[in-house]
This record gives C-alpha cells, structure tokens and sequence, in this order.
C-alpha cells in the first residue's frame, strides 16, 4: 500500500469496499476510473475492473465505459487537486452530460503526492511550501459548481463516519445519472490545518427536514463555509442519463456487428 | 477562336455565402452523370461570410487528380475575385460575369452575363446557382437533358414550383452559354466515358468516413476543428444508421481519453482533430502507448505555428504525429493520397490498432480532405473488420508476456476475470510496480510490436517505371494525383515515383528500390520532414527536395518547373 499510516484514504476504501459488497454487485460488473494522486491508487486495492489513467481524466474514460457497456457499474474515484483542478473542464461537462457514474472525490485540501502544495479546495491562507504567505485565491466550491451545472446528486460525506458514508455512497451509486460524492478526508502528512477534529467540529449533518429536491436550498447549503453539511444536499430523479440519450438499447458496444448491406447502399447512394 | 481538348480548367470565385459551393456540387454532379471525367479542389477564406474564396473544377479526358493554376473559364461572382486570382489570370483566360459587379483587372476581357437580369426574370435571385451551372454546360455542350433530370431529383421534396423554377433558370443559363460560346469561338471537344457514370463521387472526407464505417467503427468523441471537422460530421450523419455514438467533447484531451475508454470497454472509436487540437492529445496518445489499448486519431493537417493558416493545406504535422507522446512505444501512421486510400487507411488503421494495441494516425490534409473526385465503387478494397478480444477466463492478467509481445485483450463484463489497465508501469497483473525487471520485460513487450507492425505495412505504389529511372520522386500522401499527372506528361522513363500510403514504419522491401538512386522527396513542408524520415528509416541519402509551404497545394505546372530546375 502507498497510503501512510492513518491517511484518510483508507477509512473511504473500507466504505466503497462495504458499500459494492451490500449492493451485490459483481467486481467483473465494477469499473473504476481513477487519475493520478494517492487517492487515485484506490482501484489498485479493490477486485474490481479498472483504468487508472491521466493525471486530471477519470472522467471522460468513465463516461465512455458507461456508453459503451451500460451494464458496467461505473465509478470514477480521484482526488480534489485531479478532479478539481487538473480536470476541471471534464468535471464541468460530464455534470451537464448527467452519464449515470459514480463521481468519488477524496477531498483533503491538499497536494499529497507532490508533496503539500495547495489544492483547489485548501482554505485561504493555509500556508504551503509553494504558498509561502498563504494562499491567496477563493477555494473551488465542488458543491455549488456542481448545482450550478444540474448535478442530479449532490453529496458530502466524512471518511471519519464510515457507516453514514456508506449508506450515502450506496445511495449515490444506485442514483440514476452522475452523482457526486465529495469526501472530506484528512491528509495527516501535510495538511495540519483540516485534520480529523477540525472536520468533525465544523461539520453536521443535514436531517429529515432538508428538501433534498429544492435546488436552491441545497446551493444555500452548499455555500454554507461556516457549517459545513453532510449528508445528500441534492437529488433529483427522473432525468435521463446520457448514455440513454447518443444510444439505443444497452448491447455492449463490442457485441454490435457492421451491417454490411447498409454499407453498401450507402456507397451506392454516391454514384 | 478557342479550343479547348481533353483538359478544361474552370474556376468559380465569390464571397462566402455567394453559392460557389451550390454551383460546385451541382456542376460536378451533373458533368459526372455526363460521364465526364470531374476533379475539383476548394480554397477558402476562414470566415463565414464574405472574403474570396474560389473553386477549380477540371473536367478532363481521363482521370485526373490535380490542381492546375491554369484557368480556362472563371466565373467571377464580384469584384474581389480578379484582384484574388490575378496571379492565375493570363490572356486566355475566358473571364464570365455580371460586368458591372465584377470590375476588371489587366488583360482581361469579361463576357457579361447578365445574372441580375436573369434573377428579376425568375422573380428571385435564388436561381443564379443554377443560371451558373447552366451557362458553363453550355459552354461544353453537355447534355441538357441530364442537368434536367439532376434538377428535378435534386429539388423533388421543395415542391413544384422550386423544380419548375431551377428548370427555367438552367434553360436561361444554358441558352445564354451556348450563345456565349458562339459568340467568342468557344469549342470544347471532351469525351465522354460511359463508365463514369457508375462511379462513386466523393471528396477526401466522405471516402475517409465510409472507410471508417467499414471498419466498424462506433464510436467517435472530438472537438470540431478545420479540416478535420468533417469525419465528425460524416459520422453524425450516419449515426443512427450505423449505431455510432457521437460525443462533442469538452476539449480534444476528453476525447482521446474518451476514445480510450471506449476502446477499453470494447467499442471500436475513432478521433478527430487537426494539428492544434491533437497538440492537446499527445498526453493521451502516450497512455494508450502503455495501458496497449488501441486508438485511431485523424489528422486533417492545415498550415501551423498555432492557427496558422486554418482552412489551408499543408503536410507539416508528420514529425509531430511520429513522436507524439512522451515515453517510447510503437505507433503506425497512415497517409491516403486518394479517396481509394482514405477507404483503405481507415480500415487499415483500425485493424493494426486492434491488432497491435497501439495507437495509429491517419495523416490527411485540407486539400484530400475537400478534393472532390469519381472512382469504381470496385475500386474499393474492403478488409474484413474483426475485434480482436478474447473472453476472460478468472485468472486472467491484462500485460501477460507473451512471444511476440501481443497480450490477448480482454474488456471488461465480458468472462470471469478482471481488466485493469494502468498509466503507471505495470506487472503482468495490471498492479504498479517499480521492479527494473518487470519494467524491462513491459517495456520490451510493448517495443517488440513495431515488428509485427513493419511486416504488415503498406507498399508504396510504383508511379512510372522505378527500377529503370534514375531520379525516383518520393513522396506522401495528398502528392498523390500531381505526380501521377506529371510523370505522364513528362513521358521519360529516367523519372518515376514513390508514393507512400504509409510512411510509418517504412516496409523493409522498398529500401532495395532506393539504393543507388537520386532521391527527390516531394512534399507539403518547409522543412522536409518525410526526407529526413527515409535517411532515418532506410539510411539512403536524399539528393533534393521539392518543398512548398505557402498555404496551397503543388500545381502540376509547378512541379513540372521544379523537376525541370534539378533535373
């Protein structure tokens, strides 16, 4: 394993682990997309089908893996600093696509790999090696961008709550349509400013009363930086998912045969 | 008193929006039902309306694929059009237009049409395209009754009076160019093949994407840029028919990445793009180098730095697509010079993908992609499109090492074992490693393919007679049809030539065909990018190149000029 001791990630590989287990599905039926980053490693530690691929593009072989296979359980797991900044045009697009993938982002405020860099969602101010005065540019809100953009599934949950996460990543998972699932997670390496009681002090968790299909109410949760909320911020059902919409049926791309004799009609049709 | 036999040059100038493209698809449609020989060839301005743009259609005795400077006929649509072909303009030039909205240049003599007169006569200027196309039909005394026919299938779905109308303005236009000819001593002695009619009429792109249908191609994911817009658009067209998923990408780095995801979940997918956009590629060309799954990139090349000249053709992207990607692996690229190739090339370069689990590029340019010309449908070499995965049995492992390099691909959902592919160095197992061994026997695997590549590529065709020429023209794709013409011209058997459908990697049996020869290497650069290739690939040394990088395509008179200069 490439995790340090007591990283975040591990608690969030426990919960996808239980959360596939508990909904029956078949690793041969999983495939998980993944970029570059310590959290972008976690395919390599699941029986699962996998393509761990560029730094910042998880997402657009997700996208076509579910097109192409709409059988496939498709989930595209990847850190802030990939899916944020790295792939951020991909991020924005494949939420107005709406294919129906699993978005898992392990969200831990910082560069963990490169070693303690800012990442798009580290706070103003925290210090870094790079940042030397702190940083100085507005944290990248994954929530009220994703809202922004029709997300139909919008949640966060904390690595530190394994059975609450579950049962929201489980949720998001059987979500018809892309659903994000930001993690809060603690790098204990290199962020000492967001670390586990830092999280579980300024976090709670939404209840019964959230209208999880008020649009507006979930983006007034979502740009809430003084309580951060856990929990699903957003869900509506009912949209078609993408790969419902450039195709018919759900064959495996792999099974469809070359009609040979609309081939040749069609050269005809150019004499 | 001006005859014209066998060859005629007839160009069409105006502004964008001005319907020169109308009259070009018209006029090659019905001359090719004529059963003439038809070639035309575009140049545009990169804006939507206005500027000057022009289209150059050659009707010829036999096959031609060239683009001449020489202009028989110009129609000139407005003023802009003579100032922009001035350089092509000499005193034989039979210039046609509305006189007061054309203007003049020196040396010219413009036969009025009097289109405005026309258009109040019709009712409505719509029809000037057709008075067009019926004024040059008259000039060659084509058949009437042809363009008639053409007219009323054409325009069928608009109603009567639409065919009632276009019927009225090409009897004008005809009337009016057999008038003309009269007058101005105009004779054009073509013949007529009979087995033209039957061919297939397509530009560069259409054959490219009826090549990539029949390599089951379906799916397709790319950002639009010119000129290689078209693929995508072509495939669009004939998604529905043909189950292909269609996906405007974000930007041209999802589309790769699309591309390969698709590819890994065992759809057959093809990208698009030109040389900017496949810039944004490379990191993506790089990972299908070492996770083995197979991509096909077309490249419609314009005339770089940056934008350059964008709806311009230049062959200046061959050393960018040769080393694309950071990391070694193995690659093959493919460059049609005719739409028979572009069938070809597609099919060829999903094969060798699938086969090889490597990335292949097809090189295309804007002059083959907008090259309008007929050929046999026979002419059409079909490869059977066959995938080339296998069930997974529950121990399989995706890199296994094999003898020659090849691991069967499995995708995933299809058998008991698991896929994993990895842009990190990998074991058998797909697992990250950093073992210099395990690194050594991956890296070895993936080199050795280029062996197999090599056997199976494409001989370049023999123009002329090679073995008994001193000086062999080497050149690639879109070079095609101006060498064909000029060597047949040239009637000498000291010259022949070598045009490469594939120019990587270079088959081994041609190098024999090159040793002791002078070498002139024909192409679209400033910087000879195939010639340093071939000393590359077989070690002969290059005697002169022949180079052009101005935006247009090589005119059969200047290639003439030039091989006359050396040799």
């Amino acid at each position: 394993m490439a995790w340090c001791p007591g990283c975040g990630n591990f608690p969030i590989l426990n919960i996808v682990k239980m959360a596939l287990a508990e909904l029956d599905i078949l690793p041969q039926d999983v495939v998980m997309c993944s970029g570059i980053g310590q959290a972008a490693k976690t395919p390599h530690y699941l029986r699962v089908n996998y393509f761990n691929g560029l730094h910042g593009r998880a997402l657009p072989p997700a996208i076509a893996i579910k097109i192409a296979n709409p059988k496939l359980t498709v989930i595209a797991e990847s850190g802030d600093g990939d899916t944020y900044g790295e792939g951020g045009n991909h991020f924005m697009h494949t939420i107005r696509r709406n294919p129906d993938i699993t978005n898992i982002v392990h969200n831990n405020m910082v560069y963990g790999l490169t070693k303690g860099q800012a990442s798009p969602t580290s706070e103003k101010g925290m210090k870094t090696p790079v940042q030397i005065g702190g940083v100085v540019i507005e944290p990248f809100n994954p929530m009220a961008t994703a809202l922004a953009l029709g997300a139909t599934f919008v949640a966060r949950v904390f690595s530190g709550d394994i059975m609450q996460s579950k049962e929201i990543i489980k949720a998001a998972i059987q979500h018809q349509g892309y659903a994000l699932v930001d993690v809060f997670q603690p790098c204990v390496v290199f962020n000492k400013q967001n670390t586990y009681q830092w999280f579980k002090q300024n976090s709670y968790y939404l209840d019964d009363t959230h209208p999880k299909e008020d649009r507006m109410k979930a983006m007034a949760v979502a740009f809430d930086m003084e309580r951060l909320a856990l929990g699903i911020v957003y869900q509506k059902t009912g949209r078609p998912s993408y790969e419902t919409l450039v195709r018919e049926g759900n064959t495996p791309l792999y099974e469809q045969v070359l009609d040979k004799q609309k081939l040749e009609q069609l050269l005809q049709s150019y004499q | 008193m001006k005859r014209f036999s066998g060859d005629i040059s007839i160009v069409l100038g105006g502004a964008a929006g001005q319907g020169v493209q109308t009259v070009e698809a018209l006029l090659v449609q019905v001359l090719k039902r004529e059963g003439y020989h038809v070639f035309a060839i575009k140049e545009y301005m990169s804006r939507i309306r206005g500027g000057s743009n022009s289209t150059e259609i050659r009707v010829t005795n036999t096959k031609r694929r060239a683009f001449v400077e020489r202009i028989d006929l110009l129609f000139a649509m407005d003023k802009d059009v003579l100032p922009h072909l001035k350089h092509r303009i000499t005193p034989d030039t039979i210039v046609l237009g509305e006189q007061a909205k054309v203007g003049t240049v020196e040396n010219c003599h413009v036969v009025n049409i009097p289109f405005t007169q026309f258009a109040n006569e019709l009712g409505n200027p719509l029809y000037t395209s057709t008075v067009a196309v019926g004024v040059a039909l008259g000039i060659l005394d084509a058949d009437q009754k042809v363009f008639e026919d053409y007219l009323r299938e054409r325009f069928a779905r608009k109603g009567e009076e639409v065919v009632a109308k276009n019927l009225e303005a090409a009897k004008k236009g005809y009337d009016f160019g057999h008038h003309v000819a009269y007058d101005a001593g105009i004779e054009v002695q073509m013949k007529r093949d009979e087995s033209v009619k039957k061919e297939m009429l397509v530009d560069g792109v259409t054959a490219l994407g009826l090549g990539t249908l029949a390599a089951g191609c379906n799916y397709i994911s790319s950002y639009p840029m010119s000129p290689g817009t078209g693929l995508l658009t072509f495939l669009a067209e004939q998604s529905k028919a043909f189950g292909i998923v269609v996906d405007q990408a974000e930007d041209e780095i999802a589309a790769i990445n699309q591309g390969l995801g698709a590819w890994y979940a065992g759809a057959r997918a093809v990208v698009t793009t030109s040389g900017g956009g496949f810039d944004l590629m490379t990191e993506g060309v790089s990972l299908a180098g070492i996770i083995e799954t197979p991509i096909v990139v077309h490249i419609g090349q314009r005339p770089g730095p940056a934008t350059g000249l964008p709806t311009r053709t230049e062959q200046a992207d061959l050393n960018l697509v040769l080393y694309a990607g950071h990391g070694e692996f193995p690659r093959a690229i493919f460059a049609p010079g005719t739409p028979e190739e572009a069938y070809l090339s597609a099919q060829q370069s999903f094969h060798i993908a699938d086969a090889y689990q490597v990335p292949v590029f097809i090189l295309t340019d804007q002059y083959l992609i907008d090259s309008i010309s007929s050929f046999p449908t026979e002419n059409l070499e079909h490869k059977k499109a066959k995938n080339h995965i296998v069930a997974t049995e529950a121990n399989y492992q995706r890199y296994q090492l094999t003898k020659d390099g090849i691991s069967p691909r499995g995708v995933p959902g299809y058998g008991e074992g698991l896929v994993g592919v990895d842009s990190d160095e990998h074991d058998e197992s797909a697992h990250i490693t950093e073992s210099a061994t395990v690194r050594r026997a991956q890296h070895e695997k993936r080199l050795g393919k280029i062996q197999g590549i090599r056997k199976e590529a494409l001989l370049p065709t023999e123009i002329g007679n090679v073995k008994k020429a001193e000086t062999i023209v080497v050149t690639w794709g879109s070079n095609r049809g101006v060498i064909e013409e000029v060597l047949e011209l040239a009637k000498t058997d000291t010259v022949a030539a070598l045009h490469f459908h594939q120019v990587y990697p270079l088959p081994e049996k041609t190098k024999k065909l090159l040793v002791g020869k002078k070498i002139v290497v024909l192409e679209n650069n400033a910087t000879g990018q195939f010639a340093n290739l071939l000393k590359l690939e077989y070690g002969v040394e290059i005697t002169d190149t022949i180079l052009k990088y101005d935006g247009d395509p090589f005119s059969v008179e200047e290639v003439v000029r030039k091989l006359k200069a050396i040799n």
